[in-house]
């Protein structure tokens, strides 16, 4: 668990650095492998420019930029259909056939067809970002609405409440613990979908571009430090979910 | 089968009337249920009754046709006069499980009823804290509810139904999750508020002690099909004293015919 690190979980990171810097140095190619401290360097100086394609930390703010958005637009329509299709049984079956048709298709897939429709851009990588949110936060969605305790709805509807407060108090706060890790899941997926869609035709920026771009110049040091970057966006990402979702849904956890 | 009522309560005027009452399940593979079959039933203002029967004999299902949360096959029930059909804002339902909103404090609990009225957040709060102090929670309204023992979770279940004044409270089995010790003080603090309040109380159980330490009357209920097999009335004082003679007769009565019935029948 979080907090304490015992020693043992760090052994194999510090054999991996090790190992890492005995076969730069023994290997002493610096396109092939470079050492650990080239890697640092480039990391340290994330306002350095890259070939004149822009900086690491200019790179890092595109793709940041294009999966909150992507993300936003996805769980703006993901999660008010997920409440309709959990709380309908109606609306449930009208939308399942066809959600369970597109859902196996990556969202890499989908990038040819979005370049024809919208053209080299933003909307074309919006487009396959918020196909990578949608699912697992529509899926998510649907289970948190259908999971919320009968009882939570009985005990509301013999108090009194009409439909928009059901949904409002009760529901809507019932199913959040489970609709945010919808959201934390689907954030996940946003991103890798970002940093692989970035390095596909049409673009000249982020995270995923400049890799590529550097694996152009055999710059591999670039292509090291750029992975670790997007790693750890992502580590950062999924720590303010998690954070957020500690202090707000631990009745979750502490309920039974 | 004939309801035998005399003396003081007679004389409340009737608040609920069950009548002809029937509820046929039908079941997934096309048969059918009869769980509660041609019930008729009443209950007079202020009267605290129990709904005692065997497991599978309906008593949940008649609470819940009661409460508005299910509808009758046939029959009707009425609420001074007024036909049920779907939650009615006089009456309040008490469940077995947990039912509160842990993502609420305790107060916001109490005060959801209120709140759902519109009513503004000081005066609910007002009004809930009276009903946290009758339950002997004051000081726990921002507690969470699940810092809260079970037994305290359903005083404050008890609580969020009082607040919203409701005519008849119906309760479901609600301290069939307690350990016995617990139970007993359960059900001596509910004396406690049914006689401060004096509300109408519809109470389901399948624990005869229970039935005989509360009810006025004790509506015993047959196997399925759930038919009214006999009304007992229990016309000691409270609190009952449960090594008494006078309480022992009764609980031995009222074991009898649950015995009977739990001994299965000849013919299904």
């Amino acid at each position: 668990m979080g907090g304490m690190r015992r020693p043992i979980a760090i052994i194999l990171p510090l054999l991996i650095l090790i190992g890492w810097e005995v076969a730069a140095i023994v290997i002493n190619n610096e396109f092939f492998l470079p050492k650990l401290e080239s890697v640092i360097t480039v990391i340290l100086h994330p306002t350095a420019d890259v070939f004149g394609s822009g900086s690491l930390i200019e790179h890092a703010g595109f793709s940041i930029e294009r999966v909150v958005l992507g993300f936003i637009i996805g769980a703006v329509i993901a999660v008010p259909l997920g409440v309709g299709m959990g709380r309908s049984h109606r609306f449930e079956e009208f939308f399942d056939t066809t959600i369970q048709i597109f859902r196996p298709i990556p969202p890499i897939a989908w990038l040819p067809l979005s370049l024809a429709w919208f053209k080299i851009g933003i909307t074309s990588i919006l487009f396959i970002i918020f196909i990578g949110a949608f699912f697992p936060i529509l899926l998510n969605t649907i289970d948190a609405v259908k999971g919320v305790k009968r009882t939570w709805i009985e005990v509301a509807a013999t108090l009194g409440t009409n439909e928009r407060q059901l949904l409002s108090k009760v529901i809507l706060p019932g199913a959040a613990p489970t609709i945010w890790t919808g959201l934390r899941v689907g954030f996940g997926i946003a991103w890798m979908t970002v940093v692989a869609a970035e390095m596909l035709p049409g673009t000249s920026h982020g995270l995923g571009y400049m890799i590529l771009y550097s694996y152009n110049f055999g710059q591999i040091q670039y292509i090291i430090a750029g992975m670790i970057v997007i790693g750890i966006i992502g580590i950062g990402f999924d720590f303010l979910f998690k954070e957020i979702e500690n202090k707000r849904f631990s009745w979750r956890s502490l309920e039974r | 089968m004939s309801d035998k009522a005399s003396g003081g309560l007679s004389e409340q005027r009737i608040i609920l009337e069950i009548r002809h009452l029937s509820k046929t399940f039908s079941t997934d593979t096309g048969g059918e249920v009869v769980a509660l079959s041609d019930m008729d039933l009443t209950a007079r203002e202020g009267e605290f009754i129990c709904i005692l029967g065997p497991s599978g004999c309906g008593k949940t299902t008649l609470l819940r046709i009661i409460g508005g949360l299910e509808k009758a096959t046939s029959g009707e029930v009425q609420l001074e006069g007024q036909v049920i059909d779907g939650p009615s804002p006089y009456m309040a339902m008490i469940f077995q499980e947990y039912s509160l909103y842990p993502w609420r404090t305790v107060i916001d609990n109490v005060a959801f009823g209120l709140e759902v009225r519109g009513i503004p957040r000081n005066d609910r709060y007002r009004i809930a804290r009276q009903y946290l102090a009758l339950i002997g929670l004051t000081g726990f309204e921002e507690s969470r509810t699940y810092e809260l023992s079970g037994g305290m979770r359903q005083r404050v279940a008890v609580a969020r139904a009082l607040a919203i004044e409701p005519r008849v409270l119906l309760m479901d089995e609600p301290f069939g999750a307690l350990d016995a010790q617990t139970r007993n003080r359960m059900q001596f603090e509910l004396l406690h508020i049914w006689e401060k309040t004096r509300k109408t109380v519809i109470f389901v159980t399948h624990s005869v002690d229970e039935a005989v330490f509360l009810a006025d009357r004790i509506v015993v209920l047959t196997r399925r099909p759930g038919r009214i097999k006999e009304i007992v009335e229990v016309s000691e004082t409270r609190p009952r004293e449960r090594t008494a003679q006078a309480f022992i007769a009764i609980r031995r009565h009222v074991l009898d015919l649950i015995s009977e019935e739990s001994t299965p029948p000849s013919k299904v």
